[in-house]
């Protein structure tokens, strides 16, 4: 089975994002990972390899210091690297799927997956659109993958309720925390990892249509009120909410 | 500038949020029609219009009563030129944020995820939506011929506002590759929350599943979901669509009541922007009272039977 995961890199979840006077990301004091989400995706196509054989590619697009991301990967146990080479990333999903799309076009992929979701821009688009773009199916927010012959069966999460889907390969699958558990890289696969060539091609991106004219912070709260120390503060509470805040 | 508010429905119910996204168009002040894809839906024109649409259009096709990803999104894009509408909007719940990208794909343009603020500015639409799950808030403009929104459930309340709907039935053929074969409600009917308008969340200080029945009895009195933080998720004491957080759910309930949660950066990202917050905790200096309306320092063990007991009487 021949498998691409795409994978982008993200802050770390810890990371207070900090905003520069023109209002753009103050990107010096980020710790960059691999996006948790991609972390499962990662583990999906090993789990999958060790079943059917075949190989993992992973694919990402952005700047240099994304290497770093894709070694991370590469340490769970891929077996090959490309990089999407860009100054930045765009900041259109819709212009990261296409140049995704074009170099996924090049490979024979029976399954590409992903993350349902960067933690940065959280655009939870790209799996939908890859579907779209190499008119394939795609599923995201996947919770548990099973694949058989030239058929794939996946549950994917929805508000309140999971929803069972089958379609024929090949496909994209974005997956959703709970596919699996993520190995840690072993010292071995690090090591390995670091003697593996990314293979680094051109991107070709369109013109971003989706563009962010500034960031801010959201509205700051006022520091709140402690009712009291035990129980007996329940009807006081109770009270503001009904009278105060008026949510109840 | 036109929008076509796409109406969700899930097993023939029309979902919230189509009567929030007709409230922000009727705010908007702009020419608005909506759209709903099923199989046997004409009667829900009676309850779009009670909220105010003028104009629903049914893309009506026996073999699509499930959502099919391709599918709809062919429909919805025919719907979206067909109609000439410049905004498609939708919610960002489950099936917005699937179908949105792909009918956005369709027409080669641009959309935004889960936004919380769109205004008209001129004859564009100045957009706000939370970026880094909440830890910052971003202004956007899209710059394609259409531009596709989907709005965070809960932002914009539905207002009632009476008025006959011209209904329209269409056939829509079309062929598609997937298709939901199924349905698997694991508590029927089950309130998610990111579209509550309460949430009782539990955390690690609940100390294990079987003390749940606190939080599902606090929450059934407020008529709330219940959520959790990533810890109690972890634990297995909760499902992880309970998950609240940077890599859970973000929320934006009225009232977020934090029980025996300690309010790490990352349960934070997915809840600051809650109208009121409320916490629980043994601990003073637990950062969840930082950003807390009102706080009860104390043992869960002892406020949260004692508000149920409050709210019974
Ligand atoms: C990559 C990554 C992603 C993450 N994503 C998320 C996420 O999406 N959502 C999330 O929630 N977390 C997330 N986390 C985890 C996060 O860092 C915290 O570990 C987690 O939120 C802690 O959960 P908690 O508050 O329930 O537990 P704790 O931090 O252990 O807090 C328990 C609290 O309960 C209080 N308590 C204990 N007993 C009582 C009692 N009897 N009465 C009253 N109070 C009591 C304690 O004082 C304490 O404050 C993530 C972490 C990482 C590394
Ligand atoms: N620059 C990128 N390079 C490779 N994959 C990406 C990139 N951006 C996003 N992805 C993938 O698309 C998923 C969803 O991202 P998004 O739609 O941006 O939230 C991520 O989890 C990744 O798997």
């Amino acid at each position: 089975m021949n498998i691409a995961v795409c994978i982008k890199q993200t802050p770390d979840t810890e990371t207070r994002i900090k905003l520069t006077e023109a209002k753009t990301v103050d990107e010096s004091d980020i710790n960059f990972i691999l996006n948790p989400y991609d972390e499962f995706a990662v583990e999906e196509a090993l789990k999958l390899r060790e079943k059917f054989e075949g190989e993992v590619t992973v694919i990402s697009l952005g700047p240099d210091r994304v290497n770093s991301a894709i070694r991370s990967a590469l340490a769970m146990g891929a077996d090959k690297a490309i990089r999407i080479k860009t100054d930045s990333n765009p900041t259109d999903p819709n212009v990261t799927a296409g140049a995704l799309a074009a170099e996924l076009k090049k490979g024979n992929y029976d399954l590409i997956l992903l993350g349902k979701q960067a933690i940065d821009d959280d655009h939870a688009q790209i799996p939908a659109l890859l579907g779209d773009k190499l008119g394939i199916p795609a599923v995201s927010v996947v919770v548990k993958l099973e694949v058989d012959g030239g058929k794939l069966t996946a549950e994917r999460e929805i508000d309140g309720a999971h929803e069972l889907i089958e379609c024929s390969l090949p496909a994209v699958v974005g997956a959703q925390r709970g596919l699996n558990e993520p190995r840690y890289a072993s010292l071995k696969g690090i090591m390995k990892a670091k003697k593996i060539p990314i293979e680094e091609v051109d991107a070709e991106l369109s013109a971003d249509q989706l563009q962010v004219v500034e960031f801010n912070y959201p509205p700051q709260k006022n520091p709140g009120k402690i009712i009291g120390d035990s129980a007996d503060a329940v009807p006081e509470l109770l009270r503001l909410l009904h009278e105060e805040a008026k949510v109840i | 500038m036109k929008i076509l508010v796409y109406a969700e429905q899930r097993e023939g119910q029309l979902r919230k949020i189509a009567f929030e996204n007709i409230a922000l168009a009727k705010q908007l002040g702009q020419p608005f029609e909506v759209a709903v894809i099923g199989a046997e839906i004409a009667d829900l024109a009676g309850q779009l219009g009670r909220y105010g649409a003028e104009k629903v259009v049914f893309y009506k096709n026996d073999s699509l009563g499930n959502y099919s990803p391709d599918g709809y999104a062919k429909i919805l894009a025919e719907a979206v030129t067909k109609q000439g509408a410049d905004v498609l909007l939708l919610g960002a719940t489950s099936t917005g944020k699937d179908l949105g990208p792909r009918t956005a794909s369709i027409l080669n343009a641009a959309m935004a995820t889960d936004c919380t603020h769109v205004e008209v500015d001129g004859d564009d639409l100045k957009i706000t939506r939370p970026m880094y799950a909440g830890k910052v808030m971003a202004t956007i403009r899209l710059s394609s011929a259409v531009k596709v929104v989907t709005v965070r459930p809960n932002v914009y309340s539905a207002v009632e506002a009476p008025a006959t709907a011209e209904v329209q039935e269409e056939a829509a053929a079309v062929d598609f590759t997937t298709i939901v074969k199924e349905i698997i409600s694991g508590a029927k009917g089950k309130l998610d929350v990111t579209e509550a308008d309460i949430i009782v969340s539990g955390g690690r200080g609940m100390k294990g599943p079987e003390n749940w029945h606190l939080i599902e009895g606090l929450a059934e009195l407020f008529g709330a979901a219940t959520g959790a933080s990533r810890a109690a998720v972890d634990a297995g004491w909760r499902p992880h669509d309970e998950q609240v957080g940077q890599t859970g759910k973000t929320v934006s309930p009225s009232l977020y009541v934090a029980v025996g949660i300690s309010g790490a950066i990352q349960h934070l990202a997915g809840m600051s922007s809650s109208k009121y917050i409320v916490a629980i905790n043994k601990d003073p200096d637990a950062p969840i009272f930082k950003l807390a309306d009102y706080g009860i320092v104390a043992d869960l063990f002892d406020v949260v039977p004692r508000m149920i007991e409050e709210m019974k009487a």
